[in-house]
């Protein structure tokens, strides 16, 4: 492991936890617009699908050990808040026929804003695990 | 979905996590009880499984089948992961991610009961 940041452990394992539950619920919105309306409505399932992946990379990345899956770690979740607040932002200030039921529209309102919450956390626990690696 | 055993199930999870939440908060491990504790909650849902699967072949099945499935399969592994996950851990965060796994049951419970009645989104 040498002095790379361990992410696994602690508070982390909670994290990582929380990241794989949204990863599921993001396939299954995914998975859910695909059966039922996929046709007319692709964009939904592409950003579910998106933010799916994007919270397994993290969910990965974050339980890997080493400096590599560090990194991902780090660019997975501010992909994953750039991706809230944009989706957030476009829904719930109404920018034209932006789709509304993803995870992230209104900041994660469906979810109990918790993907609005949950990339501050994760940079939060980024940052600590590689303070803590260094000292 | 027979609604009793939904509000079983959802009650006993809840009750789970706030057992958790409290040993989280006296900063204990994950120990023996909090296993047979989700142990319990996990019975309750295998239970859930089959009652749902008599009434699917019985009442016939709701608009989004494939779906629903897929949430009754999540919603026994939700419980065994979240062991898998937690017992590696020797501190009180073992703890919370039990308290994290048993949130996330009634969740997938009521979502359940929203696709069993049909209700979209």
């Amino acid at each position: 492991m040498g002095d790379a940041p361990a992410t696994n452990t602690g508070p982390g394992r909670v994290l990582i936890a929380v990241y794989a539950l949204f990863a599921v619920a993001a396939t299954s919105r995914s998975a859910y617009q695909i059966a039922t309306r996929f046709d007319e409505a692709p964009v939904p399932f592409l950003l579910s699908a998106f933010a799916a992946l994007v919270y397994l990379v993290a969910t990965v990345a974050l339980a890997r050990p080493g400096s590599t899956a560090y990194r991902v770690a780090v660019a997975a979740v501010l992909v994953e808040l750039a991706g809230v607040l944009i989706v957030g932002s476009a829904t719930a200030f109404g920018a034209g026929d932006f789709p509304r039921d993803t995870v992230w529209s209104d900041f994660g309102r469906g979810y109990g804003f918790v993907p609005l919450v949950l990339p501050f956390a994760g940079l939060w626990w980024l940052r600590r695990s590689m303070t803590a690696s260094r000292s | 979905m027979l609604d009793v055993l939904a509000y079983v199930v959802i009650g006993a999870s809840l009750a789970y996590a706030a057992w958790c939440l409290y040993a989280v908060v006296r900063n204990q491990v994950p120990r023996e009880p909090h296993v047979i504790g989700a142990g319990v909650v996990e019975l309750l849902l295998v239970v859930q499984l089959v009652v749902a699967v008599i009434m699917l072949a019985v009442e016939g099945s709701p608009d989004q089948l494939g779906v629903f499935i897929a949430y009754l399969v999540v919603s026994l592994l939700v419980l065994p992961l979240g062991l898998f996950w937690a017992l590696a851990e020797k501190s009180r965060w073992g703890t919370a991610v039990l308290l994290v796994a048993a949130l996330a049951v009634p969740v997938v419970v009521v979502r359940l009961q929203q696709l069993w009645d049909g209700v979209g989104g």
